[in-house]
């Protein structure tokens, strides 16, 4: 099988724009969380988002460095901040191809959870109001969670494979695991692969909280909400914005001197057949997506270093996520470090798997793992090395990043250190 | 230069992006500044908005230069 590395990295998460700003403020604890200022919140019952920072201050997201006001009105921001992402990802992979044949074996394939939320909410409230004929032409390809695919081939070029993947909060790391595949089945040298996420807007918030699945009493605390395996987590926090790599096979990679942050070696799947939006109870939907992808990489569990996890501070899905992998790695789960980082970031839906996917790889390359915030005080039984509050060095040559999603689909993937 | 010449040369400049010099009465939307088929139909729900005037589709159709729009809207509004 065709060996793939990654060797393009870009980020827009709520701790700002760029993987070089994300990976500082990340190392230094900092939160992305924040009160919503952006529209009334004053009814709803969690009034509090990751927010992507805009603006032209260092580390904010500059939309028009992204795309045209003209083109942005054909995008809903799921879309700029795919775009954004990807962008930051092809210019650090340096692969820039002009010839027909190399645009041809490379592909896109960049996700999302949901899609044009905000887009589809406002257009319905046209439709109501002025009637059909005030529908914009582009509210449809604003919407359309492929569009991020869309828009980065034809920015580029791109002519290989064009797929977009959702499968809720799992989405950025099936988006890599399938990406790779095609790369190992030699249908693309070259894939953009990640996801993106922009669903913080009335409709979202509401949505999520009556599933009673956000965080509601930190809403005068923001940066606190955010607690994985904390005694007093409450919920997720919805964060957006967008993760995306750029997965090369191993030669093409090396004749052209690629600087390379990693290799995929590990990808397992499951589905849990169980509920909608609840895990199994005992975890064994991601237990056994962890087992598949240890397997396919051909590592037992004494070789995982760090663990990024889904971790996503609700209370059921924490402790058993926790203990699907005490059951799994044994008394080497007292060896490794596991962090969620979406402490700092919060859930950034189907973009989460991906910028989970890009922090595991900037472990590596630095050999320090990144912190869990607001840790305090773990919940019983949450007695590993969760890596409260500071990051820590220490040595991460392999590691396993765990997602997710509503309907019971999960996804694990295994990175490891070079070659 | 008409009002109506005016606004719509200004919707034309917002909605397409375009440098103002550009937009002059005999240019064409796709021809010469850049548009595609779905900037046409948004620039015709833009001057219906503008001028308070419906643009039947067939009439939308025919309405290709910065002319054309002009001068429909010179004689329906």
């Amino acid at each position: 099988m065709r060996r793939v590395v990654v060797t393009g990295l870009g980020l827009v998460t709520p701790l700002g724009s760029g993987v070089k700003t994300n990976w500082e403020r990340l190392l230094a604890a900092q939160s992305g969380i924040r009160r919503v200022e952006s529209f009334d919140v004053s009814d709803l019952p969690a009034q509090i988002a990751g927010v992507v920072p805009r603006g032209t201050n260092p580390g904010e997201l500059d939309l028009d460095s992204v795309a045209s006001a003209r083109d942005r009105r054909r995008m809903d921001d799921f879309i700029v901040y795919g775009l954004a992402a990807a962008t930051e990802a092809v210019l650090d992979s340096g692969w820039l191809p002009e010839d027909d044949e190399s645009r041809e074996r490379t592909g896109v394939m960049i996700g999302s959870g949901i899609g044009g939320l905000p887009n589809i909410a406002d257009g319905a409230l046209t439709l109501e109001k002025s009637g059909p004929r005030r529908i914009s032409p582009f509210f449809i390809p604003a919407a359309l969670i492929n569009l991020v695919s869309g828009h980065v081939s034809i920015r580029y070029g791109f002519k290989g494979p064009n797929h977009a993947v959702v499968t809720a909060c799992a989405t950025g790391a099936h988006a890599i695991g399938d990406a790779a595949r095609l790369i190992m089945f030699d249908d693309a040298d070259v894939m953009v692969a990640g996801g993106a996420e922009a669903a913080v807007h009335r409709l979202g918030l509401a949505g999520f909280a009556a599933a009673r699945a956000l965080s509601t009493g930190f809403n005068d605390r923001p940066t606190e909400a955010s607690r994985p395996w904390d005694k007093e987590r409450d919920g997720f926090v919805m964060g957006e914005g967008a993760g995306i790599v750029v997965l090369e096979e191993l030669e093409h990679a090396k004749k052209r001197g690629a600087k390379i942050y990693g290799e995929v070696i590990g990808y397992g799947m499951s589905g849990d057949a169980h509920h909608i939006t609840a895990p199994a109870d005992d975890g064994n939907g991601g237990y056994r997506a962890m087992v598949a992808a240890l397997k396919r990489a051909q590592v037992t569990i004494d070789d995982i270093d760090y663990i990024n996890a889904h971790g996503t501070s609700t209370p059921l899905g924490d402790e058993i996520e926790l203990s699907a992998i005490k059951r799994l790695f044994r008394e080497h789960a007292y060896k490794l470090s596991m962090s969620s980082t979406k402490s700092a970031v919060g859930h950034l839906l189907g973009a989460a798997g991906a910028v989970e996917a890009i922090f595991s790889l900037l472990a590596i390359r630095d050999q320090i793992v990144p912190p869990t915030l607001n840790l305090h005080n773990p919940s019983e039984g949450c007695d590993i090395d969760l890596v409260p509050l500071k990051a820590k060095e220490r040595k991460v040559d392999i590691v396993l990043s765990n997602s997710f999603g509503f309907g019971g689909t999960n996804a694990s993937l295994v990175f490891r250190k070079g070659p | 230069m008409s009002d109506v010449a005016e606004r719509v040369k200004k919707i034309v400049v917002e909605h397409l992006g375009v440098e103002e010099s550009k937009v002059t009465e005999n240019a064409s939307f796709i021809d010469d500044l850049g548009a595609d088929s779905l900037d046409t139909v948004e620039l015709v729900m833009a001057f219906e908005e503008e001028f308070s005037v419906e643009i039947p589709d067939d009439a939308a159709e025919k309405i290709l230069t910065v002319k054309d729009a002009i001068d429909f809207i010179s004689k329906n509004s």
